[in-house]
């Protein structure tokens, strides 16, 4: 129990090591240091997890303090971490996932001149991951929640010779900023009511909180959630952030840390329970969160882009979980998840990889005959995902469906929308899957798309472009117009991709396989956590049930077994539609994958539009590079403060008489509002 | 016969002191501009004294000594400055100094 | 006719009433008080120092070698520095007292920001020595003037007494005006000079009308005596009073570039050497806030809090947008880091605003953060202006992460803490400020302040992209540097050294720095008997 303070631990150390000895370590012995940091603190996490299991059950809470932080009167920080059976299950699968997906970077980031670079910030970005979870008070959670935006924002724009990239990042870090402003303030409103930020102090006092305080507490660091976790307004961050490297994307932008939010709300389920309708609230945007970006997913060509809308979708549904106060089925399925979605990522960055980094799906096909081994992962990742039984995220699925469906009034309403998500979802990865590994060899024949063809990094800056023509041109991201190939092998810069029609794709080398594998093995037998058939199953409810205030029950028996029926039921109706589309042929793709839907809803665009969010429109009119980022950076606050600056700027005459002006003027303020107060 | 009481001191200065503002607003020319901040602080060491008086506390009026000496000082520094300006930019005025500006 | 109606007729001279106890307080004419050197000890090793270098330079033949300058005022400023720990430890065990027939006061307030002057001149210093001889400018007397406008600050964050402050804010501020109008070859720094001379001396003869003003209705001009008269009397007319709250804050917000007494700060900054920006930003503001707290937390907070705190609340919001959204439309960097400054005014002020001691802690501990990250900031500006200090475009930055990465690195570094990133001294510091500001109830200015933190966010992010990002590399032309070489001083570099470890070792550890802040509040002269 001393050796918590290891798991951030190793992962910092190999921050530093690598930090001073990355260059001169080089490809691959800096990949293979970092993976050996990140798996020892593995290691040292499952050694900690044996021995809070060997505890009783109501001891299981550790708290270790390194130092005091902050001593300032009442209000004592200190650094300190806390095990307790929410956080040791999310550093398990943090570590372990996080051991995989660096060892697959291995591979898949061979040849990059920034190689050391890479894992750095890997293990940095796991650093503050477990910073987050670990944390014993909110605001070491926050400094994990801002670290990892920051590596975050860094690794997304970690190529970023490329323009897109750059702007993702930007982007995922405006966006995450807005969200750290509710945490914060959240945190303080914490403070002002306990007197205190470590969670051991909020659980007892939670009870005795008042209803509006608790609602406030709620909807504020759900604030926080929604940004970090990319729900419905923050979301158009995370399909842009799929500019980084996949390997990051299925680390942060799937498993790890956008699903930061869920753990929040979960670590605070004290107050949550008094908070009344801010559940509601939750509940309700997860649900509308899940179903608009599954609609979404529908229409995306990017074999990324697909995956990166699932997982908003996925991610409405823990919030769904978590709204309706199922945690258990939150964290359940945010765990399911973490194994499916990593394991589809990283065979996505497979196929990309095999396929001189093209990531249009309509280029590719009948891959299953030259990439066995990703075929059969990816295969069962599909399955998972889709919630077909006995795989993993069929259990998972299934139990926020059932508890969903016992939340109140609202419940089946919302139930409804749950079953509609769970087709669609099935929908689009049978669609892609089919795209993917089935049907005829597309990159064959099939001329080179212009250059200069270019669609926003969100796959909504598109325009008016019509469907026939877009279909024609990549959604690969900008940089298309770069006339000089990149300096480095062409694994980096995925924007300057020779998919030829002679290609001949090749399997990933062992470092990128065996990840895929033990995932694939995961994502099938993960639901062994918690099945529902009996008590004694319910492994994940006992383990997590000492720091669960309240938990919505899940219906019993016939209810429960018809909702598992309508659940099975909704992902053959999603892949037999998909079959009945994409094989058979009997409906026109086009007339599903809607242009809206492609744009996302134009939701993008109209943000570039109102609030002048940095999508690509605006950057593309501007040439000059400096132009561009003040424009970025100002549009994501709005045109007004640019607008208050210019005026400012107005104001700022240069002249010493406008100067004492402005003084004078301030001076008879002042002197109005004394006379306010004055007494004669 | 009219009665002068500390308060009609105090108003002049308030006046004076007003005059001395407004003028640094309204005048270009740096040394006038100098020549208003004088009046404010003279201004000020009137109100000092006219408080000194009816506080009837010689502590004010030898903080009017003090004010003296740092309005000698600042002339100093500001005829200094003002001089190395007009040296390089001949008539110059106060609105003429603005390069830096936005 | 004309006369005071008290007296009818001028009395003549050899019959003036001297021992009069009305005119004089002790009988038989003046009696020097006691004084006790030693409590003063830093501030006069500052003056005598800076005193002792001008004798020094005038009297040796020839041109003194330029380093000597230098490290002759460093190590004033370390002795000086070195003279607070025994009275520190006074202060601690025996409490804190006035001093100087109590005009001074020795407390754990003013010892601590003579510490935080005394790192603001040895930051100077080391950064004017390369800067001097880079520019071909003659040395000794911006040590001369540094010091002896340290001295001033000290004078007026440790006054006790109106006057002194006064004096002690114009000894500062004289010497500054200098300091910025010094640089003979840029038309800009006479500029800057003369600019922020005309409303320096604009603001403090408000300053000195206030103090007029609090006279005129307290009878004295003795902090201790002031605070002691409000509390045992009620003003049936407190309007002169208020009227002097009013004009002592315009002079105080001219000092520490509130809004809207700001104006002159983006001009003064951009055109002013680069170090002695430095200097101005980190130990003028220092000393201008502390005369603030001072007067206004200590000295009126108890009894009048409620009619300053309004003012000073409004002060620190305006302060607070301006300085966050002017900055964003800048392009040149120095204006940019002026901009920054004013937000970080706002900061501080709302921490003012808290008139709590919690707040006055915050606000000495935001005080010393910035000190580091702000000259550490305007010591990269200083080496990247290069010869002639002109290059501070915001595109004389493109490519600098290639040209020098540590240099890069370090401005990084500054940033960030300046955005309020965790583990950086910035970052507890404005926690500290709305912790303090949230327990006051002020909950819509703390809301405020965050916001401008954000705001603020993405300037300083907008010169960390010009650095790292740039944006030619995507066309696959290298970024390279723009203009000539960049070269780093010796002993500029020690002062970055100094200003990053200072800036990290507050966000890191800061326990024993939050602690000697939350000790210097415990002993004020004004709070209690």
């Amino acid at each position: 129990m001393d050796l918590i303070w290891l798991v951030p631990a190793l992962p910092l150390l190999g921050f530093l090591t690598l930090l001073v000895a990355g260059p001169r370590m080089g490809d691959p012995k800096s990949g293979w240091f970092a993976t050996g940091a990140v798996a020892a603190s593995f290691a040292v996490a499952v050694a900690l997890f044996v021995d809070l299991q060997s505890m009783p059950e109501y001891e299981r809470q550790v708290t270790q303090t390194l130092y005091t932080w902050m001593p300032s009167g009442s209000f004592e920080v200190s650094i300190g971490f806390l095990l307790d059976p929410l956080s040791s299950i999310m550093i398990l699968f943090i570590t372990g996932i996080g051991a995989l997906i660096h060892l697959y970077s291995i591979g898949y980031m061979k040849g990059d001149p920034k190689f050391s670079k890479f894992f750095l910030y890997l293990n940095l970005f796991l650093a503050s991951m477990l910073l987050l979870v670990l944390g014993d008070n909110l605001l070491l959670t926050f400094l994990g929640w801002e670290g990892v935006g920051v590596c975050s924002y860094l690794l997304i724009s970690f190529w970023h010779t490329e323009p897109a990239n750059a702007t993702a990042g930007k982007k995922a870090f405006v966006t995450n900023r807005i969200g750290d402003a509710g945490f914060m303030l959240g945190t303080f409103l914490v403070f002002v009511t306990f007197g205190s930020i470590n969670y051991a102090d909020l659980r007892p006092a939670a009870t005795g909180i008042a209803a509006v305080t608790a609602t406030a507490i709620a909807l504020l660091f759900f604030v926080g959630a929604i940004g970090k976790s990319a729900q419905i307004p923050l979301f158009t961050w995370l399909p842009d952030a799929m500019a980084g490297p996949t390997p990051v994307s299925a680390l942060i932008h799937a498993a790890t840390m956008v699903t930061a939010g869920v753990y929040l709300i979960t670590r605070l389920n004290p107050i949550m329970a008094q908070a009344g309708w801010a559940n509601d609230v939750i509940a309700w945007t997860g649900a509308v969160t899940a179903l608009v970006a599954a609609t979404i997913a529908v229409a995306q060509t990017d074999i990324k882009k697909v995956l990166a809308y699932s997982t908003v979708s996925q991610l409405g549904y823990m919030f769904m979980a978590v709204g309706t106060q199922t945690y258990v089925a939150g964290v359940f399925h945010m765990i399911t998840h973490a194994f499916f979605k990593a394991l589809l990522f990283l065979g996505a960055g497979a196929v990309i990889y095999s396929m001189a980094h093209e990531q249009d799906m309509r280029r590719y096909g009948n891959l299953r005959k030259y990439l066995p081994v990703t075929f059969v992962t990816f295969f069962v990742g599909w399955l998972a995902i889709a919630g077909v039984p006995p795989l993993s995220g069929f259990w998972s699925k299934d139990e926020i469906l059932a508890g969903v469906f016992n939340y109140g009034a609202a419940g089946p309403a919302l139930w409804v929308v749950g079953v509609l998500v769970a087709i669609l979802t099935a929908f689009y990865m049978t669609r892609q899957l089919i795209m993917v590994f089935f049907g005829t060899e597309q990159w064959r024949g099939v001329a080179p798309v212009p250059a200069g063809a270019v669609l926003g990094a969100s796959g909504a800056g598109a325009g008016d472009t019509a469907p026939e023509q877009e279909a024609e041109s990549p959604t690969v991201q900008l940089g298309e117009g770069s006339d000089e190939p990149t300096a480095h092998d062409d694994h980096t810069g995925h924007g300057d991709h020779h998919l030829m029609p002679s290609h001949e794709p090749k399997e990933a080398p062992w470092t990128m396989l065996a990840p895929l594998v033990v995932l694939a093995g995961m994502a099938a037998i993960a639901g062994l956590m918690n099945l529902p058939f009996s008590d004694q199953f319910k492994r994940l409810e006992h383990w997590l049930y000492p720091m669960i205030v309240f938990e919505n029950p899940l219906p019993e028996g016939p209810t429960l077994v018809g909702l598992a029926a309508v659940a099975i039921a909704a992902a053959v109706v999603g892949i037999w539609f998909a079959f009945f589309v994409y094989v058979k042929r009997r409906l026109d793709p086009a007339r599903i994958e809607l242009p809206i839907l492609a744009e996302g809803w134009k939701i993008d665009s109209t943000y570039a539009a109102v609030v002048g969010g940095p999508g690509e429109a605006t950057f593309q009119g501007v040439a000059d590079a400096d132009a561009r980022i003040v424009d970025g950076a100002v549009n994501a606050v709005g045109r007004g403060s640019l607008g208050l600056g210019t005026l400012l700027r107005k104001l700022q005459t240069g002249l010493v008489r406008t100067y004492a002006l402005g003084v004078a003027i301030g001076t008879v303020a002042l002197l109005a509002f004394i006379v306010t107060r004055m007494n004669l | 016969m009219l009665e002068l009481t500390e308060t009609w001191y105090l108003v002049l200065a308030s006046l004076v002191f007003t005059i001395g503002a407004v003028g640094l607003m309204v005048r270009r020319n740096p040394l006038v501009q100098f020549m208003c901040v004088e009046l404010m602080l003279n201004a000020v060491n009137l109100s000092f004294v006219a408080f000194a008086r009816s506080l009837d506390d010689v502590r004010g009026q030898a903080i009017v000594f003090f004010v003296l000496v740092v309005a000698a000082a600042e002339v100093v520094v500001g005829l200094g400055i003002i001089v190395a300006i007009m040296r390089r930019r001949q008539g110059a005025d106060a609105d003429d100094i603005s390069l830096m500006r936005g | 006719m004309f006369g005071l109606p008290t007296q009818d007729e001028p009395i003549p001279f050899d019959e003036l009433p001297l021992d009069d106890p009305l005119l004089f307080d002790e009988p038989a004419g003046v009696v020097i008080p006691d004084i006790e050197w030693s409590a003063i000890a830093p501030n006069l090793i500052l003056m005598l120092g800076g005193i002792l270098l001008l004798t020094v330079v005038s009297l040796v033949r020839g041109r003194t070698p330029s380093w000597f300058s230098a490290v002759w005022t460093i190590s004033t400023a370390v002795f000086a520095g070195v003279t607070l720990v025994p009275l520190w430890q006074r202060v601690q065990d025996d409490g804190a007292e006035s001093v100087m027939a109590g005009a001074i006061g020795l407390d754990g307030f003013s010892l601590f920001v003579t510490g935080v002057m005394c790192l603001s001149v040895v930051l100077g210093a080391l950064l004017l020595e390369g800067y001097l001889r880079r520019e071909g400018l003659a040395g000794p007397e911006w040590y001369v003037l540094l010091l002896l406008s340290a001295s001033g600050g000290v004078t007026m964050a440790s006054a006790n007494d109106l006057i002194v402050m006064f004096i002690g804010l114009e000894i500062l501020s004289v010497a500054v005006y200098v300091m910025a109008a010094m640089h003979s070859k840029r038309v800009s720094s006479q500029e800057a000079g003369l600019k922020y001379f005309v409303l320096g001396a604009f603001s403090s003869a408000f300053l000195l009308y206030g103090i007029a003003m609090v006279y005129g209705a307290t009878g004295t001009t003795n902090l201790v005596g002031i605070q002691q008269f409000l509390s045992e009397t009620v003003l049936t007319q407190n309007g002169l009073l208020l009227a002097g709250f009013a004009f002592m804050l315009v002079g105080f917000g001219f000092k520490v570039g509130a809004v809207p007494f700001h104006n002159w700060t983006p001009d003064v900054y951009q055109g002013a050497p680069s170090p002695v920006v430095a200097y101005m930003a980190s130990g003028v503001k220092v000393a201008g806030f502390a005369g603030m707290i001072r007067v206004f937390v200590v000295t009126f907070g108890p009894t009048y809090g409620a009619d300053w705190r309004p003012m000073v609340y409004a002060l620190a919001m305006l302060s607070l947008v301006v300085g966050s959204f002017g900055a964003i439309v800048q392009t040149d960097v120095k204006r940019m880091l002026a901009y920054s400054s004013i937000s970080h005014g706002g900061f501080i002020l709302v921490a003012v605003a808290a008139n709590s001691e919690a707040g006055t802690a915050a606000a000495l501990f935001y005080l010393l953060v910035y000190t580091f990250m702000i000259a550490g900031s305007f010591g990269i500006v200083t080496i990247m202006g290069r010869t002639g200090d002109g290059l501070h475009a915001l595109s004389d930055y493109r490519g600098l992460s290639k040209a020098r990465p540590g240099l890069a690195l370090l401005f990084t570094v500054f940033l960030l803490a300046q955005a309020g990133v965790p583990f950086t001294g910035g970052f507890l510091a404005k926690f500290y400020v709305i912790n303090s500001s949230v327990s006051q109830g002020q909950y819509v200015l703390a809301l405020i302040a965050m916001s401008a933190a954000v705001v603020a966010a993405f300037l300083y992010l907008r010169i960390v992209v010009a650095m790292y990002f740039d944006g030619n590399t995507y066309r696959g032309e290298s970024a390279t540097l723009a203009g000539p070489k960049v070269r780093i001083p010796a002993a500029a570099g020690v002062a970055l050294g100094i200003a990053v470890v200072g800036t990290l070792w507050l966000g890191i550890l800061p326990g024993q720095m939050t602690s000697v802040a939350g000790d210097a509040v415990a002993q004020l002269v004004a709070i209690g008997p």
